[in-house]
């Protein structure tokens, strides 16, 4: 334990949390980072991030080219589809910029978009080593500016007394302790990490879903405080969830369970049946909405059926995928019932028609009398040996958060919480209402940490 | 298929099986693409053989910044430990391609085998010194004669010369080496000169001796070592010409160059070893080879003691100490001769052919 009481204490060991810590230390405040994970799942979500959105008007460190103010803020109309706070998002957008030189002046180091993500390059600047060499990073520097940190640390109660926090409650190796800051910054992200608010918000379905991320973001500070009347954001029966590799941990897979294959594919639901366009978009931009798909399916589950021919046309799997010389085979390997896939791929194979196949652009090779139908890349699936890989439903955050103002400063019922600031998932439902835009979690937890950071240091001198 | 079929227990799988395991993990991810070389060359592939694995083994120059970059670290299920499996894998490759097969393992591991070789290496000059003695040369020759060195030292620099040629060969094929160029040549030594592996891609060093801290540390140790050792043996080479092309034998004077190239190489040696000896308590065990810590230590101890009696030994000309003096050093030199092809020294040669066979596939 700490031998001081600290100016600020920051709820959240991840990003925001840290750039937040490292802004308020670096004017001046004494700063403690209760961070729920032990020291080797520090850094929430972040740890599993890879890239930054950003905002530049010129070549920027990695970036080529230039991505401006309003193109960026179309991208995001685009995925929220008009969900978002115009004032927050373009904060965010153009708070990115600045943001880029100070995270390598505060140890991030950047490399050129990774392999298999080209159309990144223009837009996304990438951690060298990923998200965890940037926590690292941000731990050093903080460490360096005296900023303390505490692990294995949860908060489970803020006191909201009138318009101010006059304590935090956490428990740290069983034991309960209580602080009284002059500030607190809530960095904690959602509340994905615990299943039953995800069954709460969802409905029993959830229990089958696969959490990405940490097991971390439990949403204890989040649901606290909102019971104590502070404004939310964002859908509360809402999270964000993409197709993954049904073999995927439960729990902080991350990026390697990711499946690129559904392109390629004949998706069938556990009896045999497709449900959906598989060549509807290109790969990126649809499969936000396949983790949607697969969790509307029964035990939220699909299998994805390719053959041969499209083996190479994807990143690597983590796990091979299941192989068999023949369809029925592959279905029984599957657990699935092999007249029903056989006839559902003999039904697909022969509303193929012929076409120029491309597989990195809409290729319109498409069939022809089928429901639903395939609208691009429609390959009959004949060429043995057949491979499948299990699909569910992989939550990677939720929308509810903390409704906020342009100084990161958290609304209570009836005004701004004196001294209270939120950054990052736990307030980006303002900003990212529905959908998801590559490297902008990032983003948003980058800009408003540094304000959060600020904001709370100005508050405390 | 359930969620729970998770692939587990694979401390059971050998070196190279538990390698690849990882390495498909890593082919999936690739955020450590930027780190080193080892990454680029995963990416070209989807599935690896035996020989690709060995290959990446000893392409990995062991900088540890993708294990401190890894999600995937215990305690994630996934348990990667990339450096440590590959130094594994690194460590099996040289005792299965080591010519004779299976000869010197002892050595590798155990740094009392390699103390016992120096005695053994001691005792024999210290023989060869009573019993041989002065043909009445100068210098050195004084103690023992040319001709006995030279009747000792051919041989004991041929063995291994052989000896890890033939490894060589056998390693070439297991990874599927082709026709070396002068390119792909030029780029490794190049990469190897400078180090470029342990530079962490960003040019700030690597992980080693306090975590995820990059340091240039252990490059500066291992480079003040290599070109300590590259000056010595150009000393010894340039002396062998001035003996016996231009009839010039030793003793030679302070400003001659078997001696500048001799002392500078020998400072440097002793700094780099003395450098590479400390550091090396300070790293994490688990992320190298803990079956050949104390025969990786015993060898590093063994250069800084070949390089600190070499330095003594020119310290101490004209002295009554120099016979004792000189069967110490060339003692050791003896025994770090004889255990090249099987002790840490061995790395060298098959990190440059890895690096070799990566310039080819580029």
């Amino acid at each position: 334990m700490t031998n001081k009481t600290p100016d600020i204490v920051i709820v959240g060991g991840g990003n925001a949390a840290l750039c937040a810590a490292i802004t308020a230390a670096e004017a001046g405040a004494r700063v403690l980072i209760l961070e729920g994970a032990p020291k080797e799942y520090r850094g929430g979500n972040s740890r599993h991030t890879r890239n930054f959105r950003c905002m530049h008007d010129g070549p920027l460190s990695v970036l080529t080219g230039s991505y401006g103010e309003d193109e960026y803020y179309n991208d995001l109309l685009l995925v929220t589809k008009g969900n978002t706070d115009e004032n927050l998002a373009r904060i965010a957008i153009r708070g990115s910029q600045e943001s880029q030189p100070w995270m390598e002046a505060h140890g991030v180091r950047f490399q050129p978009s990774l392999s298999g993500t080209l159309s990144l390059s223009r837009t996304n600047a990438f951690f060298l080593g990923g998200g965890k060499a940037l926590v690292n990073a941000y731990y050093r520097t903080a460490a360096a500016l005296g900023v303390e940190v505490l692990y294995d640390a949860h908060v489970n109660h803020l006191e909201l007394e009138g318009d101010r926090i006059t304590r935090v409650d956490f428990t740290q190796h069983g034991t309960a302790h209580s602080l009284t800051p002059r500030a607190v910054v809530v960095a904690s992200g959602g509340f994905q990490g615990n299943i039953e608010r995800l069954v709460a918000a969802w409905g029993p379905e959830a229990e089958n879903f696969l959490i990405r991320g940490t097991p971390y973001n439990r949403g204890d500070v989040l649901f606290d405080l909102l019971d104590q009347g502070v404004q939310s954001i964002g859908d509360p029966t809402q999270c964000h969830a993409v197709a993954i590799d049904g073999r995927a941990p439960k729990f902080d897979g991350g990026i390697v369970t990711r499946l690129d294959c559904v392109p390629f594919s004949v998706v069938v639901n556990t009896h045999g049946q497709r449900f959906y366009n598989e060549g509807e978009d290109v790969w990126p931009k649809r499969y936000a909405i396949w983790g949607r798909l697969v969790a509307a399916q029964d035990d939220q589950v699909a299998y994805s059926i390719i053959d041969s021919k499209s083996r190479d046309l994807f990143m690597p799997s983590v796990f091979p995928p299941v192989t068999a010389d023949t369809i029925p085979e592959l279905a029984v390997k599957l657990g699935l019932e092999p007249d029903a896939v056989a006839a559902t791929i003999a039904e697909f194979n022969a509303a193929c028609q012929n076409g120029d196949f491309k597989p990195t652009e809409l290729d319109g090779v498409a069939t022809e009398g089928l429901d639903p139908p395939k609208t691009n890349w429609a390959r009959p699936i004949v060429d043995p040996p057949f491979y499948g890989y299990s699909l569910r439903p992989g939550v990677t955050f939720t929308y509810l958060g903390f409704k906020v103002d342009a100084q990161a400063q958290v609304q209570g019922a009836t005004g701004p919480v004196q001294n209270l600031w939120a950054a990052g998932e736990t307030m980006a439902g303002s900003i990212l209402g529905q959908g998801y835009l590559a490297g902008f979690g990032m983003t948003i937890g980058t800009v408003f940490g540094r304000i959060a950071g600020k904001e709370a240091a100005a508050y405390v001198h | 298929m359930s969620i729970e079929q998770t692939p587990q227990a694979f401390e059971t799988l050998n070196p190279i099986d538990e390698a690849r395991r990882q390495i498909e993990i890593c082919n999936a991810c690739r955020y450590c693409e930027g780190y080193c070389a080892v990454f680029p060359a995963i990416t070209k592939q989807k599935t690896f053989g035996d020989g690709d694995i060995s290959q990446l083994a000893n392409l990995c120059h062991n900088c540890r910044g993708c294990y401190y970059a890894c999600q995937y670290t215990e305690p994630h299920e996934f348990a990667l430990n990339l450096p440590g499996v590959l130094a594994q894998v690194r460590q099996d490759s040289w005792q299965d391609h080591a010519w004779p097969r299976g000869a010197g393992q002892a050595f590798h591991r155990s740094g009392v085998a390699i103390a016992c070789a120096v005695i053994v290496g001691f005792m024999a000059l210290l023989l060869a010194v009573q019993a041989i003695g002065s043909a009445g040369g100068d210098g050195f020759y004084a103690t023992l004669s040319h001709n006995a060195m030279v009747a000792i030292f051919v041989p004991a620099f041929l063995f291994p010369v052989l000896s890890i040629g033939i490894s060589l060969r056998r390693y070439w094929a297991h990874i599927g080496g082709q026709k070396v160029t002068l390119g792909a040549l030029t780029q490794a030594f190049g990469d190897a000169a400078r180090l470029k592996n342990l530079s962490g891609g960003h040019g700030e060093g690597c992980n080693f001796e306090d975590e995820d801290r990059f340091t240039h540390l252990r490059r500066i140790g291992h480079q003040l070592t290599m070109w300590g050792f590259l000056l010595c043996f150009a000393a010894t080479s340039t002396a062998t010409v001035m003996h016996y092309v231009f009839d010039l034998p030793a003793p030679y004077d302070l400003l001659s160059l078997p001696k500048l190239l001799g002392i500078t190489g020998g400072v440097l040696l002793t700094l780099g070893t003395a450098k590479l000896a400390w550091l090396k308590p300070k790293g994490d065990r688990s992320l190298g080879d803990t079956r050949v810590w104390g025969g990786e230590m015993a060898f590093i101890l063994l250069l800084f003691v070949v390089a600190v009696t070499g330095l003594v030994l020119y310290a101490a000309t004209g002295t009554a100490a120099v016979p004792l003096l000189l069967a110490l050093h060339l003692g050791t030199v003896l025994a770090f001769f004889l255990l090249m092809p099987f002790s840490k020294m061995v790395h060298g040669f098959y990190r440059l052919a890895a690096l070799v066979r990566d310039a080819q596939q580029k």
